[in-house]
């Protein structure tokens, strides 16, 4: 198999580097929840892939069409992604309320502020 | 506020096709693309395309708190709920088939039940969060 | 009629339960009916045991769609012990819930703790008792988020950004997981746990089922914690409320614990996990890293829930090196003490709720002379440490006994040994609070007894209490974790 025909799975791979690197380097609160986020679009990108036929259509039934592409990974994905809502809508609430109680969003300004946090 | 004239016009005018949009997306989905998830959130965009424009407090007097927070619990209810009706009627957990005597039509009247509770929770909750951000620190 | 219900019910009734404490919004009403649901939650967990070690597993067809294209709910021996933990569990913290949540999260916001809580549940039910890949994901999210909100209730600032740390690494993990699902499933086309274990057999050296196994291994060693990636932990377990704490200590993590075995044992196989992949080893190394790392970091903590936190961080390798022997012996030890450890920490974290529902506070220099003012209340941490230490009589001592006998059943000597002296550092960061606490004059002015309400004693005596009984009757859990161990290793059915 050639390289560069797999070019999804090197878009997961790009897509879910970045959103570790970004989860890992950046100290603001939000921008880690934005890496999150982008983490996590990569792995539905790998269901989506997964579940592609080649030459299917769309799982909708009609006539005229004999292959489709497997509906189950987008179901999945659709659970995934509302999860995936659920958690950005929750970190945010949380770093709402991080920046009331504290006045900041910045990760080492959180450490400093607390002495043994 | 006040003289955002043409925001405030075309707004007027989109709304109910918004709302309109969410409902056919809503009771089509067991034909065609579309269900509770999508539905909910398109009929959700029109209370924040409405808060957007005419303020969120205005917007609060047309979807109060205790309505969004009903709204969440009841849609939810109505999905396990009709799971606990199949479940009284002698099918499993969420077996629709047993809801009607015709299997078949038993399979419809449930998804159909099931995706308006999606429904209604999911444009609950999507407001809920809205709001919930848009009132913070003002 | 209604029993054959019981898997679905079993998580059903604590997810709709939910939705009804919105809707009822009044502190005691939410509180009934959340009572009521998670003592139901008991009821039928104990059932689902008694007919699962009575008559086999017992497979649920959701929707009635059969397996493995439904989704199933499948109780075997090994999810219906952890089953009757966390729903045991959950029904002791209902009961002591009320008095500590209106002092630390307030009456007006209680409906929607009771709703949260039994979000959290539902989740962790749901985990245990799902045999599909994908909706163990599902639930696995449930249970994470609720807890996220559960612990940024707490009345220190400091909560949220616990919460917060928790949320990354939680979602880390759990996204982790899904990818592992992905490439099973990519290369299996199936999602039904059974209908995986059949399908993998002949795939052991399918290189996207060993990357899978490596997703889902480190995924689900971040949610249960193990060292090194446990850092999310101790400030969760510190900064949540009272009640939270002892909830997520005693749950949470046995939940991931058990998650983790079925996917080593009857999802992939014994044979191809630690023969085909040397995972034994570095397993044994980190649960041993784990125990005596944290215990030693417990050691030097002064504020008692954090030393705690680190001990349940030590526990864990416990549970940990018993997976690692991958014997009869060696699985029943770790499954007990999922179980037993789940009581003492429970009982623990709920006495320490009753000291910060006194004092404010749960610093070790607050506790001098605390044994005169709450006797009953140091008695029951007394009671709990023993338990944690490992004296006989006490239910930790049973799952130290099995974990020792099954190293020796190795020829492991050394690491029996190492059970042993890291028991003994249990030993002084239980004793400090002892000390402090039985030895040393109370504060001026606060020499009379004031000890915690019936209401909050009461829940962690019945904890102390099973830590007892569960130590001197030890034939019914040893029992089941045997039948469990077995079933995991493919012996009976």
């Amino acid at each position: 198999m050639d390289v560069l025909g797999l070019y999804n799975y090197w878009i997961v791979i790009f897509l879910m580097m970045s959103g570790f690197y970004i989860m890992i380097a950046r100290g603001n609160l939000v921008k880690k929840v934005v890496g999150l986020n982008i983490f996590q679009a990569s792995v539905f990108v790998f269901y989506i892939t997964v579940g592609k036929v080649s030459g299917g259509t769309a799982p909708i039934i009609a006539e005229g069409i004999e292959r489709y592409s497997n509906p189950l990974p987008h179901v999945l994905i659709l659970t995934a992604i509302v999860v995936g809502v659920a958690t950005t809508a929750v970190g945010l609430s949380l770093v709402v309320r991080i920046n009331e109680a504290y006045g900041t969003v910045e990760e080492q300004e959180l450490g400093a502020m607390d002495g043994d946090a | 506020m006040t003289h955002h004239l043409v925001l405030r016009v075309i707004a007027k005018l989109l709304i109910p096709f918004i709302m309109l949009f969410g409902l056919y997306v809503q009771f089509h989905g067991d034909y065609g693309p579309g269900g509770g998830f999508q539905a909910g959130v398109i009929f959700a965009s029109a209370f924040i395309l409405y808060a957007l424009v005419f303020g969120v407090e205005v917007a609060r007097r047309v979807a109060p708190d205790w309505a969004v927070r009903t709204g969440i619990a009841v849609g939810s209810l109505l999905y396990g709920g009709t799971g606990l009706v199949a479940m009284l009627k002698g099918g499993n957990y969420l077996d629709y088939s047993v809801l009607s005597g015709d299997p078949v039509a038993g399979q419809h009247l449930g998804i159909l039940v099931i995706e308006l509770g999606v429904g209604i929770t999911v444009a609950s909750v999507m407001m809920a969060i809205f709001f919930g951000f848009a009132r913070r620190g003002r | 009629m209604l029993a054959v219900h019981f898997p679905a019910l079993q998580v059903v009734l604590p997810l709709l339960a939910a939705p009804v404490c919105v809707l009822l919004r009044g502190a005691r009403l939410s509180w009934l009916a959340a009572l009521s649901v998670s003592w139901a939650a008991f009821a039928i967990a104990a059932l689902l045991l008694a007919e699962v070690l009575a008559g086999g597993p017992l497979s649920y067809a959701l929707g009635g769609w059969a397996p493995p294209w439904g989704i199933e709910f499948r109780v075997d021996a090994p999810n219906a012990f952890v089953l009757l933990i966390v729903a045991g569990i959950g029904a002791i913290v209902t009961l002591y819930a009320p008095k500590s949540v209106a002092r630390e999260v307030g009456e007006e916001r209680a409906h929607l703790f009771y709703t949260a809580y039994l979000l959290c549940l539902a989740g962790l039910l749901g985990v245990t008792i799902t045999g599909d890949a994908f909706n163990l994901f599902v639930f696995l999210e449930i249970s994470s988020l609720s807890s996220y909100i559960l612990i940024s209730l707490g009345q220190d600032r400091r909560a949220l950004y616990a919460a917060y740390q928790y949320l990354i690494l939680g979602t880390i993990g759990a996204t982790l997981y899904l990818i592992g699902v992905g490439l099973l499933y990519q290369a299996t086309g199936t999602l039904n746990m059974v209908d995986l274990a059949q399908r993998l057999a002949s795939l052991h050296d399918v290189r996207g089922v060993r990357v899978a196994f490596a997703f889902l291994a480190v995924g689900l060693s971040l949610k249960l914690a193990l060292f090194p990636l446990h850092l999310w932990l101790p400030n969760a377990y510190t900064y949540a409320p009272s009640a939270v704490t002892a909830f997520l200590a005693a749950t949470a993590t046995k939940v991931a614990v058990y998650a983790l075995l079925r996917f080593l044992f009857t999802v992939f196989g014994a044979e191809f996990s630690f023969s085909a992949l040397p995972m034994g080893p570095p397993i044994a190394m980190l649960a041993v890293l784990a125990m005596f790392t944290a215990s030693i970091v417990a050691i030097f903590q002064e504020n008692i829930k954090r030393m705690l936190a680190y001990s349940s961080v030590a526990q864990i390798g416990y549970m940990m090196l018993g997976i690692s022997l991958v014997t009869v012996e060696g699985l029943t030890a770790s499954i007990l003490h999922v179980f037993n450890h789940a009581l003492m920490k429970g009982a623990l974290f709920l006495a320490m709720g009753c000291i910060y529902y006194r004092i404010s506070s749960v610093h070790i220099a607050d506790f001098a002379g605390l044994a005169k003012r709450m006797p009953w209340t140091m008695a029951a941490f007394v009671g709990g440490g023993l338990s944690l230490i490992g004296v006989p009589l006490t239910a930790g001592f049973i799952s130290k006994w099995y974990l020792v006998l099954a190293a020796l059943d190795r020829d492991l000597w050394p690491v029996a040994a190492l059970i042993v002296l890291s028991s003994l550092l249990a030993v002084i960061y239980v004793w400090r609070v002892v000390e402090q606490a039985y030895f040393r004059p109370p504060p001026p002015g606060h020499d009379t007894r004031e000890e915690a309400p019936l209401a909050l004693l009461i829940p962690t005596w019945m904890l102390v209490a099973a830590n007892v009984y569960f130590g001197v009757h030890a034939g019914l859990t040893v029992r089941a974790a045997g039948r469990a161990a077995q079933t995991l290793l493919g012996g009976a059915p």
